[in-house]
């Protein structure tokens, strides 16, 4: 093995480890963050009992459902039933390779990017990646053996699907003013002007897809409480449960830093180390999400549907149409 | 359960049950079994000016499959009965029970045939919350007491 290839592999190594600590660590704050602001929108306090204003809060649900009794019902499909966690989490996380999160630095002599792995078609391994996510749902719904888990797992797949075509066409737009598929070429695009500022629809139609893709509040249907129990994840107890909900604020994470990526300069900004400015945006997208769900109540199934399939997709094509003209028009 | 009898009582064991204790109490997810009159005040205790969420207990999950505490709150009838004990055997170790009001406590004013004349005869209940219904800061009162509770209990 020659020198050139490890010094390659021990960066990388290392850039794995540093995202994916960052990431569980943000998972793990995101939940006190949702948690306090959601109280104080609704004006109440939130955790106060656990550390300073309940910062210990995510630990002590943590150190608690790892120590509860890990239920798995008798006539489940065990296998499917123990694996459909670990599908729903996996992809949300592996979604972050190709992100990048900061310009190159120098250090030692050796030139690093701030993102895992800049492939050529960045955009397509996401879509690729983050739909593998719908299986674990349908798994969990699948391999329960209860009529909620099924119910919330169709619903959820039904949902999913739908929305990723949406999510998909909202970010052409962008790949077409940008002419590469690679995100970090869409990051340097967009050094002059965001692409929120040329592409207002298409940003319009990612977000509201995202909110139903992540299964977030105005489309939480998979897991509405009044009908459903608690959707796919009914039967699942200890830390297995434990792993849809990090699955789901993971998720919730990944799809804002696409966000942030393709239409609000991914890195890009004045003054302050880009790094920071990734952070900065993606705690905003972040909150944002937080904002929304203290806010609106949810869609009826049908309303979902017929908005995603009548609105939305006429939306995200007639928004292709458009920025193909003004690309035409302007050559 | 079974972790001391192998380790003796140490120093390990004895801040590894104060620890997990301490989760337990701090992170009660509520499952809330309402039933009459008294669900209004459970509802009412997560409401701004109650606020459960100081506790760290505001997270009702409806699946008793992720949840620690079961509120018994009203009048538990012989036709629910037996769905109440399904979803108490439904919940996983460790849970606790509280029951809520008169009629849960004791059957209240209901001596009928048709009402359990308390939810102890079909549930172990942990603390016993009387009134009809009892306040919000009574159902505090007594989530705190199950709290107390914990910390006394061993792995």
């Amino acid at each position: 093995m020659n020198k050139d290839l490890l010094i390659y592999l021990t960066i990388t190594c290392i850039k794995i480890f540093i995202v994916f600590g960052v990431i569980q660590f943000m998972i793990i704050s995101m939940i006190w963050f949702e948690r306090k602001i959601m109280a104080h929108m609704q004006v109440r306090l939130g955790p106060m009992r656990v550390g300073p204003h309940g910062l210990l809060q995510p630990i002590a649900d943590g150190i608690k459902l790892l120590f509860k009794e890990d239920i798995i019902p008798e006539k489940a499909n065990k296998f499917l039933f123990v694996l459909a966690p670990v599908m729903t989490l996996v992809p949300a996380l592996i979604t972050f390779a190709v992100i990048p999160f900061g310009d190159k630095i120098k250090i030692f002599g050796y030139s690093i990017d701030l993102v895992i792995t800049d492939i050529n078609v960045g955009f397509l391994y996401i879509f690729a990646v983050s739909s593998l996510g719908v299986y674990g749902v349908v798994m969990a719904g699948w391999a329960s053996n209860n009529k909620y888990s099924l119910l919330g797992g169709i619903r959820s797949s039904a949902q999913m699907i739908s929305y990723e075509l949406t999510l998909g066409l909202s970010l052409i737009g962008v790949v077409m003013l940008t002419g590469s598929l690679s995100l970090v070429d869409i990051v340097n695009a967009q050094a002059k002007i965001w692409n929120i500022i040329l592409q207002p629809i298409g940003f319009f139609i990612y977000v509201t897809s995202a909110f139903a893709e992540v299964n977030r509040t105005p489309f939480d249907l998979p897991e509405a409480e009044s009908e459903l129990v608690a959707g796919y994840h009914t039967e699942y107890s200890s830390m297995k449960f434990a792993m849809f909900f990090m699955a789901e604020y993971a998720n919730m994470i990944t799809v804002s830093a696409i966000a942030v990526t393709f239409f609000l300069g991914g890195w890009q900004g004045p003054f302050l180390p880009p790094v920071v400015w990734f952070m900065l945006k993606l705690s905003g997208c972040l909150f944002f999400f937080i904002w929304v769900r203290s806010t609106y109540p949810r869609l009826r199934y049908d309303q979902l549907m017929h908005f995603g399939w009548k609105f939305l997709l006429p939306l995200s094509l007639f928004n292709i149409l458009i920025t193909g003209l003004v690309m035409v028009i302007k050559g | 359960m079974g972790i001391e009898s192998q380790l003796g009582d140490n120093i390990l064991t004895t801040t590894l049950s104060t620890m997990i204790n301490w989760a337990r109490k701090s992170s009660l997810w509520p499952m809330p079994f309402g039933l009459a009159c008294c669900a209004l005040e459970m509802m009412a205790v997560v409401a701004p000016r109650y606020d459960l969420a100081r506790f760290g207990a505001e997270v009702f999950r409806f699946s008793p499959r992720q949840s620690d505490l079961m509120i018994v709150a009203g009048t538990l009838t012989y036709k629910m009965a037996s769905v109440a004990r399904k979803i108490y055997d439904q919940m996983p170790e460790p849970k606790w029970v509280i029951a809520m009001g008169a009629c849960a406590v004791s059957g209240g004013v209901y001596n009928t045939y048709s009402v359990v004349q308390g939810v102890d005869q079909i549930l172990p209940v942990d603390v016993y919350l009387p009134g009809c219904p009892p306040r919000p800061e009574a159902l505090i009162h007594a989530i705190m007491e199950i709290q107390k509770k914990i910390e006394k209990e061993s792995l």
